[in-house]
Order: structure tokens, then C-alpha cells, then sequence
């Protein structure tokens, strides 16, 4: 039960084609002596420690060199019993996260392009009142589990309970926003259903003929794009990163249908025991849902230098994040940590002001839609990724820019 | 308290650079290190021991090159470790690994809680910290940024929401996936080093966990990889200004306000 990937020798001239292209490094070229022939030539050596059986090589490949044998899965599961496609409804303080809208969106493309119709499922406690706000932005029906055990989120009997209607129901593709609640309890669900989940997709696609769906997304803190399938199994799960799909509009009063899905609660797991939730104090933009990102580095000297980030931030109604260099000089608290060990953003425009772009910095905030870059290294990996690269002192330009901004609006 | 500490090993990002030439990580030469958020889960393995006794058990899967990753856990403060490792676990996704670790942790035995960071660096899933606990039928709680223990029966945890954190109690066994904010690791000490170098590590393969093979490696992987390619380039793409600071400054917000920002 093991996939095969092999180099035909006969076949591979050694153009190191593969070796540049395999997003995994698992291609390296061997230095070949021959005796039929006279040269050294090279031949192509996989790594079977590091290939992940991609295929990328397969079609890059020129000269049909390299073989790929991948193991059947064998499952049986009749995927024509799985229909339609369902979007998460999360809520959170009976509130509807935005989330769940951009999933609405993107669920009723895909419903169209498959024939199917989009669902949500909504699980809370006193929230009938949010069922309408659901069907106005296109879902046709609403699958409601109300209840006051669900009043706050735990893994166990949310996990339990959309396990049970997912069972019942059967749907072909859930879409879950990758949200703290979404990644936390999404793993569950499909652990125990056995079927395969996609983390933080950036992009789905649907086959019309095999109703496979295509998720995108990155790894490796983007560097590296995935197209991912669950070929065998259903439902197809897949969670969903903030602010890459626009919200689906409301048109008021649309019609659907609304189940309620009453389980004996008594039978819910329910293991750990909620006891309090403390909101953050202090006047802390949520960093992933901002808009507009002003971070501050090194290069803003100290600590006072981020009197003129927030300046600039308030001015563009967005959030501050600063680099690790920053937060570790004590400038700022890591709340605003922007990168691999701290927050991942992509808002509209990121204003990287003094921040050289660190490849753990790049991570956090490299695919915001704009990048803006000002730094007196015209050199630095910031400024060769920026959209608009502004090349001087932060501190002449940025006060220069706030003022220009405000004289704009009062035009 | 037995604690077992979940890890993984990962290419270090530190000193690796983008390759202009194709937009990909240059990985030659770059080493491999724990993944960052697996420090904070070995660091809080270490504290509950330190605490109230027991002891911290740490594991990875992977191929056999992960030994070090197990031996650096080791000087930080682990007793034990083990590697589970087979070439029929190769190509396994996120169920598939989590069912793996499962079945190890259940040879393994013998445990009070089970700690994870919340995501591996490589692949960003965090996916399989819970999968892990539903396969041994236990809870978890995901995002753990402070745990208090009360008494050997219950734990009392905060766990971070991207609006505040919520206090959640459990009783034992129990997996928490951690975040950075928990704590500050220590630096290996020298005696941790020492220790490390001689501890012996044993290799758990699939026959020894006994795994059911339809499960594991690419045939229990329900996902597949399609295809993978480089992100758009945004390399050297972008408008470049210097100069005068007000005229860089004018010429911003005039792009700023066609895309509707300003």
C-alpha cells in the first residue's frame, strides 16, 4: 500500500528541470559516469523522504522521465448519496461572524456550479433571530440547533451535534470560516467522520464532473500554493481564512426553509465545563479583520516612534502591527505582533513603516492586497515586494502623508 | 502528572531566503529545528512536572533525521522521548497523522495530559492537536494561553479567542494546544545537554503500535495533493518613490485615494 515515483534512467538527460521546480527539494542531480556513454551526464535522484508524490515533476517534465504509481484509496462511500453544499453559520455572543457571510458567497457559487443548493447550519442558543439575516444573503435553507447548552462555544457538543446532522444529512462540501472556534472543532468533526479537511483555504474551485472541490491554499507561510482534493471521501471539509471571499449581499425578505434539529441534549458529550469569558479591556483592534494594517520595526528607532504609527493608523481608521524586532525592543506589547509567531493578516493595504521584511515577517502579512513600504533602504525585501515602495525617513514622510490625507478629505 | 508532549520537526525559516529566480524557499542547507509553537508545549510539559511531579513524555513522528528534534526536547527539560517512525506512515495527511500519534500515544500509555502546539510552522494546519484527542476519545481545548491546576483532578485553562479569552475547566485525561503568549521557554542547560546525548530513544514502528495499515501513510489520507505552485510574484512589481518627502507623500495618498482607502 505504497506509492511508487520512479526516474526512468533512460529517459532523463539530466536537464535539472525538476530540481528547480519541486516545491519540496526532494529532487537532486546525480553525477553520472557511463561507459556506453563517453561524457558525464547527470540523471535526476528523488528523495523519498521528502516527495510528497505531488506530481509537479510528472508534468514539468519534458521527457516523460519520471513515473508515478499512486496508491488507490480504497473507500467505500457512495458519493451520490452526498448532496449540497452547507456553510458553518459561527456565531459568537449570538452575534453572526462576518466570516460566515464571505462563506455564504463563495457556498452559493459553488452550489450553483454543482446543481445543489447552499444550506447553513447554526448552532447557539436563543439565536432564531439571526436565521433570517442567513436566508437574505441566499441560503436556502437554515438548519437550526438551538439550545442552551450551546450558549457558548465548547468542542464537544458543537463537535457532537454537527457530527450527528452532517450523518443524517449528508452533505457534499462544508465550508467552516478558520476562525479560533472553526479550526478548533472543524479537526473533530472530521476526525470523526473520517473524511478529509482542508485548512485555511484560499481558493475553491469545483469539478463539474468528478464534484471534486479544489482548495487552494498556502503553506509553508505562503511560499508555497496547494490545490488540495478529497477525492474518495464525503463530505468534503474545508475551513476558510478571513477576508479572501466578499461578502454575499442581503436582498431582504428571500424565502427558505428553516429546520429545527432538536437532539436529546442529555446525550451530547460534554466533557469540559465553560465557566467565564473575559473580553480584552484595552482598545485592541482585532488585527484580523482590519482593513487597513499600520506596523512599525526596527527602523522606527523607539519606543516613541510608535506615537506616529498609531497617528497614521488612526488617520486610515485601521489597526497597528508591528514586526518581532519591535515587540522584543519593548515598544509595543506582542499583541501586535505581526508574523510566524505571531498574527497572520491580509488586509486591504498594509503600511510597513521601518520593517526591513524578515522572511517571519513576510509570513504574517504577505497577502495583503497592497503593500505599502517606507524605508530608507531602498534595497531591504519590504521595499522589492511593496506596491508603492517610499524610499526616506519615516519620520519626514509619514507626518507629510498624514497631513496630505487629512488635506484630501477636507477638499 | 504524566504529560505527553506532541512535537514536530520542521525546516527552520530563520536564514532561509526567498529564490528571486522562481519565488520558492531556498531550502539547501537549511536546518531542521523543533516548530516554534512546540517549545511552549515542551516549556508547559516541563512546569506541570516541576510542579507536581510526574513526568513529560515527548514524541514525534517523522523520519528518522526527527531523533534530533526529540534530543533537543530532551535538554529543554523532557524525560523521555520517542520517535515513531516508518516508511508506511510516509505521505500521511492530517487524519492520518492524527490516528498515527493516536495509536502511539495509546502504546504509550499512561498519561494525564497531552500537549500540542497549536500549529506546526510547515503546514499550518492545527488540525491535528484535536484530531489527536477525538481518535483517543478524549477533549481538548485549542489556544491555551495559561493553565492552572486544581488539586489532581481538574484543570482550569484560559483559552484565547480572537476577542478576549474564555476559562474553561476539564478534568484529566485532557489535550491542549498552546499558544505562544503561555510562556517563555528556557534555554536548554547544560545538564539537560548532557542527559540528552546519552538518552536512549526508542523507535516506534507500525507493527509496534499495532496500526490498522488501511489507515495510515496515503491509503488513510483522505486528502491528496492536486498540485502545488509559487504564489503570484510581487517581487520588484510595485511603484518605487524618493525624494522629497511631501511629493512622496502626495503621490501615496493620490493612490491611496483611487483605490478608495483615503
Amino acid at each position: 500500500m505504497i506509492n511508487i515515483i520512479k526516474v526512468l534512467a533512460d529517459k532523463c538527460v539530466g536537464c535539472k528541470m525538476c530540481e528547480s521546480r519541486c516545491p519540496f527539494s526532494a529532487i537532486s542531480m546525480l553525477e553520472m559516469g557511463s561507459s556506453e556513454h563517453k561524457r558525464r551526464f547527470k540523471l535526476a535522484v528523488i528523495d523519498l523522504n521528502k516527495c510528497t508524490y505531488c506530481g509537479l515533476c510528472i508534468r514539468i517534465c519534458k521527457f516523460d522521465a519520471i513515473e508515478l504509481k499512486k496508491d488507490k484509496v480504497q473507500v467505500e462511500i457512495d458519493k451520490n448519496l452526498y448532496k449540497g453544499v452547507w456553510v458553518y453559520a459561527e456565531q459568537r455572543h449570538g452575534e453572526i461572524s462576518d466570516i460566515v457571510y464571505e462563506l455564504l458567497n463563495e457556498g452559493q457559487k459553488l452550489a450553483g456550479k454543482l446543481g445543489t443548493s447552499l444550506s447553513a447550519v447554526l448552532i447557539g442558543s436563543d439565536i432564531r433571530s439571526k436565521v433570517q439575516g442567513l436566508i437574505d444573503r441566499g441560503v436556502s435553507k437554515v438548519y437550526v440547533c438551538d439550545d442552551p447548552i450551546f450558549v457558548e462555544f465548547q468542542d464537544d457538543p458543537y463537535t457532537d451535534v454537527l457530527t450527528r446532522l452532517i450523518k443524517k444529512e449528508k452533505p457534499e462540501i462544508i465550508l467552516i470560516g478558520a476562525t479560533n472556534i472553526g479550526r478548533s472543532f472543524a479537526s473533530r468533526v472530521a476526525a470523526r467522520i473520517c473524511t478529509g479537511l482542508t485548512a485555511d483555504c484560499t481558493s475553491l474551485e469545483v469539478d463539474s464532473i468528478t464534484k471534486n472541490l479544489q482548495q487552494t491554499r498556502p503553506a509553508f507561510g505562503g511560499n508555497i500554493m496547494a490545490t488540495i482534493l478529497t477525492p474518495e471521501h464525503r463530505p468534503q471539509m474545508a475551513t476558510v481564512r478571513y477576508k479572501v471571499f466578499k461578502e454575499a449581499k442581503a436582498e431582504v425578505r428571500r424565502k427558505g426553509e428553516i429546520i429545527e434539529y432538536k437532539v436529546d441534549t442529555q446525550t451530547l458529550l460534554n466533557r469540559t465545563k465553560f465557566l467565564g469569558f473575559i473580553k480584552y479591556t484595552a482598545n485592541i483592534v482585532n488585527l484580523s479583520d482590519a482593513n487597513i494594517v499600520v506596523s512599525g520595526g526596527r527602523g522606527l528607532g523607539n519606543k516613541e516612534g510608535f506615537k506616529l504609527i498609531k497617528e497614521l493608523a488612526e488617520c486610515l481608521r485601521g489597526a497597528v502591527g508591528a514586526s518581532r524586532a519591535a515587540v522584543d525592543s519593548g515598544w509595543i506589547s506582542d499583541m501586535h505582533q505581526i508574523g510566524q509567531t505571531g498574527k497572520t493578516v491580509a488586509p486591504k493595504v498594509y503600511v510597513a513603516c521601518g520593517i526591513s521584511g524578515q522572511i517571519q515577517h513576510m509570513v504574517g502579512m504577505n497577502s495583503s492586497d497592497v503593500i505599502v513600504a517606507i524605508n530608507k533602504d531602498a534595497k531591504c525585501p519590504m521595499m522589492q515586494i511593496a506596491s508603492y515602495a517610499l524610499e526616506g525617513d519615516l519620520y519626514e514622510i509619514i507626518p507629510n502623508v498624514i497631513r496630505e490625507i487629512k488635506l484630501y478629505r477636507s477638499i | 502528572m504524566n504529560v505527553i508532549v506532541c512535537i514536530k520537526q520542521v525546516p527552520s525559516l530563520t536564514d532561509v531566503q526567498i529564490d528571486p529566480e522562481n519565488g520558492r524557499l531556498k531550502r539547501d542547507g537549511v536546518e531542521s529545528v523543533i516548530n516554534p509553537f512546540d517549545e511552549y508545549a515542551i516549556e508547559e510539559g516541563v512546569r506541570i512536572r516541576e510542579k507536581v511531579g510526574g513526568k513529560v513524555v515527548v514524541i514525534t513522528m517523522g523520519p528518522p533525521q526527527a531523533e534530533s528534534a526529540l534530543r533537543e526536547a530532551l535538554s529543554r527539560g523532557a524525560d523521555e522521548a520517542f520517535l515513531i517512525s516508518d516508511r508506511a506512515f510516509r505521505g500521511s495527511d492530517t487524519l492520518a497523522t492524527s490516528y498515527t500519534l493516536s495509536s502511539a500515544i495509546k502504546f504509550i500509555g499512561n498519561y494525564d495530559i497531552i500537549i500540542c502546539g497549536k500549529q506546526a510552522l510547515d503546514g499550518d494546519t492545527a488540525q491535528v492537536g484535536p484530531g489527536v484527542a477525538e481518535m483517543l476519545n478524549i477533549p481538548h481545548i485549542a489556544y491555551v494561553k495559561k493553565i492552572e491546576l486544581l488539586g489532581d483532578k481538574l484543570i482550569r485553562v484560559e483559552r484565547m479567542m480572537e476577542d478576549g479569552y474564555d476559562l474553561i475547566e476539564s478534568s484529566f485525561p485532557i489535550l491542549l494546544t498552546v499558544v505562544k503568549e503561555i510562556n517563555i521557554p528556557r534555554i536548554p542547560s547544560l545538564r539537560g545537554k548532557m542527559f540528552s546525548k546519552k538518552a536512549s530513544i526508542k523507535t516506534l514502528d507500525a507493527a509496534t503500535i499495532g496500526v490498522d495499515a488501511k489507515r495510515i501513510g496515503f491509503s488513510g489520507s483522505p486528502t491528496q495533493v492536486m498540485k502545488t505552485f509559487s504564489p503570484p510574484q510581487r517581487n520588484n512589481c510595485g511603484e518605487k518613490f524618493s525624494g522629497d518627502a511631501k511629493e512622496i507623500a502626495i503621490a501615496l495618498v493620490k493612490r491611496l485615494s483611487t483605490l478608495g482607502i483615503v
